[in-house]
């Protein structure tokens, strides 16, 4: 009787084995709600329509929480197969040059059709090294964009299908707005990210030398020239006067926004997902104002949000199972559903195409104004991107001095010049780390 | 049948006290002696390379004026939560003491702060004194402040303070409440007798027999300020407007960890541990001896 149920059960045992094994593919990530919901509807998809490999996304907290996860989990050992890292950590990613494979050696090696220029000029600029390899795949790329209050305009008496195109414009309509008792004009989300790293690539002015530390670690900041001190000493002002309220360095400024207090907002153009869902008023998209004395603005945006690292160490066959998935991820239907449900922009001008073709955006307008931006001009050395090492310091310093503005307690050329002094520390630093 | 003072076993204490010993050796002296070793180290976040450097982070941390800055923000912080924290919850505990009917209510309820987390304590505050949304915020609003912690930094400094001191009050008052129950009561009957008032009464027998907790509490709530505030200063202001509620442990966390500079971060710790140890020497050495037991 015994031996019966012994054999049964070793049976059974040998039944519930998988009848080939599949390969665990770790994916961390910092898509949280909705996002990361979409994040696991994509990996079920690749998982159902193949048995070989098994992608597992894991939510890690905070882009800067996953990577340092990453990090640390690389010293022991056990680091995952892909990692979600955000567009600052690029340059300290790229340097890690052990510790992470190549998306085009990857995708060479697994023998999977990958072509940089199906992508969108802004999006592979950011991500590739100077000899026009992409080192990281593109997963969710935003840019800021221009959001206006209809309903305030309306009272203020502007016309809420002419946003202001030029900053000299929005200063006029925010006296307007002002005069007709909107305390709030103006707030905005990644201040850093906004009036510093875009507004420069915006007009074609650099952000730091050396193609913004694209072509060099010897890169140094230059954003206290006069035209940067201006764009800050109008903020500063505007602060001081209580018409542009801060709100914190990520993405705060968005619900000053939606609540109706701030009437103008300048934000990632994924936070439209959040506006729509929100706001109870009528809201319009449009592109980032910029000062027109400047020769060649407007020239283009540069992207935020975050690519896809594969980190060392792994099997070859797992790395051809990350290439199967990547390769699953550019297929253009993938990447509208991706663009149409999130707010990021796609990726590839294939899908851009096909989310032409079905209309979406003759209904949501708005969707294309981030697009049609990052576009607006072929990327110059000073609009492809930047790439400074330990850039999550740099940017707080930034954002450090930026808020000593906004705060009244300094002038905007002392933060500049503070700020420049500040961050070509850590690039020093950085530089001499990874020589 | 004689009692023995002395413990017979020879290997028996060695046995029980290990574990506290083997815990403390993991988590504090390998930690701390590997701080000191990257200290020395300026390396890649993942440890690919590193090269010994001596000195040069500290050099360079006693160059950099925001750590300076670091310095006195604690300073002020420490000093605010420690004060208004034992100030706040002795005048509780006296209070407290006082009262006959719902007395342990007002005990009880006095010390459930202490369960909240420091995190949570500060996400709890921050709500409150959220700008656009917090209750007291717009009670500020009404009266005509101009209440924004994400601009102002002396806003900031204070929002932190209430949160890591209301957590603390708590704790403070239990010790106060038990150093209360010990002075006898015959004292301070013969002061009444004498014609002493309430507040002379306090002032020249309560504080000084309280004195011996007084200083443990100052102790306790230093250190407390100094490290277990992490978490309020985490949650709300994330050591900003502009540096201005970064205290030194959370430019520790802050530039190791999201500013991957682990040697910078290591220097800051080992400068950071050796004031603790230099406060908690003079402490014990000097105040110690004022100390009426």
């Amino acid at each position: 009787m015994i031996r019966k149920i012994l054999v049964a059960a070793a049976a059974s045992l040998a039944a519930a084995l998988p009848v080939h094994a599949q390969t665990e593919i770790q994916w961390w990530h910092s898509m949280d709600g909705a996002l990361g919901d979409k994040v696991n509807e994509l990996a079920n998809k690749f998982n159902a329509s193949q048995k070989d490999y098994k992608v597992v996304p894991v939510f890690k907290g905070t882009y800067p929480e996953s990577m340092t996860a990453a990090i640390a989990a690389y010293r022991a050992g056990n680091a995952p197969h892909i990692l979600q890292v955000f567009e600052v950590g690029t340059a300290t990613m790229m340097a890690a040059k052990g510790a992470i494979v190549p998306v085009y050696k990857l995708m060479k090696d697994a023998d999977e059709p990958f072509n940089p220029k199906a992508y969108l000029g802004p999006v592979s600029g950011y991500y590739t090294d100077p000899k026009g390899n992409m080192l990281s795949f593109p997963f969710n790329s935003s840019t800021p964009v221009f959001y206006i209050n209809k309903d305030e305009f309306r009272k203020a008496g502007l016309d809420p299908s002419k946003p202001p195109k030029t900053w000299k414009e929005f200063l006029a309509d925010a006296d307007k707005l002002k005069a007709s008792g909107q305390a709030c004009v103006y707030t905005t989300s990644w201040p850093s990210w906004v009036h510093i790293e875009n507004f420069s690539a915006w007009h074609n002015v650099p952000i730091g030398t050396k193609e913004n530390g694209m072509a060099g670690l010897d890169t140094e900041f230059k954003i206290n020239t006069p035209l940067h001190v201006r764009q800050i000493a109008m903020l500063g002002d505007l602060a001081k006067k209580n018409m542009f309220r801060y709100a914190g360095r990520t993405n705060q400024g968005g619900a000053k926004f939606t609540s109706g207090e701030c009437a103008m907002l300048t934000d990632s153009t994924g936070a439209q997902a959040n506006i729509g869902r929100d706001a109870k008023f009528e809201w319009g998209v449009s592109e980032l104002p910029y000062w027109d004395d400047v020769k060649g603005a407007p020239q283009n945006s540069i992207i935020g949000g975050a690519s896809l690292w594969v980190m060392g160490g792994k099997t070859n066959n797992a790395y051809k199972g990350v290439a199967k998935f990547f390769s699953f991820l550019s297929r253009p239907e993938i990447q509208m559903d991706w663009h149409t449900a999130t707010g990021y922009v796609p990726i590839t001008t294939a899908a851009y195409e096909l989310t032409k073709k079905s209309g979406y955006y003759a209904k949501y307008p708005g969707r294309e104004v981030a697009i049609k931006q990052l576009m607006n001009k072929p990327p110059t050395a000073n609009s492809k991107g930047l790439r400074f090492g330990n850039f999550v310091q740099g940017r707080a310093v930034i954002e450090e001095e930026l808020e000593a503005v906004f705060s009244g307690k300094k002038d905007a050329k002392t933060a500049l010049d503070d700020a420049v002094r500040r961050g070509d520390e850590i690039l020093r630093k950085f530089e001499a780390a990874n020589k | 049948m004689e009692k023995r003072v002395v413990f017979q076993s020879r290997w028996l204490p060695y046995v029980l006290v290990a574990p506290q010993i083997a815990i403390t050796v993991i988590f504090f002296f390998w930690p701390a002696v590997q701080a000191g070793y990257f200290s020395f180290l300026v390396q890649d976040p993942f440890g690919q390379s590193s090269s010994f450097v001596w000195f040069q982070n500290f050099r360079d941390l006693v160059r950099d004026t925001n750590y300076l800055e670091s310095f006195q923000t604690t300073a002020v912080f420490s000093l605010a939560v420690a004060a208004s924290g034992i100030a706040i919850s002795l005048l509780l505990a006296v209070m407290a003491e006082r009262v006959v009917r719902g007395a342990t209510i007002y005990k009880t309820l006095l010390i459930w702060p202490y369960a909240v987390a420091p995190a949570v304590a500060g996400v709890l505050w921050a709500f409150l004194f959220a700008p656009s949304l917090g209750i007291v915020a717009y009670w500020l609003e009404r009266l005509g402040v101009n209440w924004n912690y994400n601009v102002n930094g002396g806003q900031a400094m204070l929002l932190v303070v209430i949160a890591a001191t209301w957590k603390q009050i708590s704790y403070n008052f239990l010790f106060f409440l038990a150093g209360l129950q010990s002075i006898p009561r015959s004292l301070l009957e013969a002061a009444a007798i004498d014609g002493a008032s309430p507040l002379r009464r306090f002032w020249t027998i309560v504080f000084p027999l309280l004195s011996p907790t007084t200083f443990f509490l100052l102790v306790i709530n230093v250190v407390y300020a100094f490290f277990d505030t992490f978490g309020v200063i985490d949650a709300t202001t994330e050591g900003g407007p502009a540096g201005a509620t970064q205290i030194l442990v959370y430019k520790v966390y802050f530039d190791g960890v999201k500013g991957s500079d682990l040697g910078g971060s290591a220097a800051q710790s080992v400068i950071l541990m050796a004031i603790v140890i230099g406060l908690t020497v003079v402490q014990f050495r000097f105040v110690e001896k004022k100390v009426q037991y």
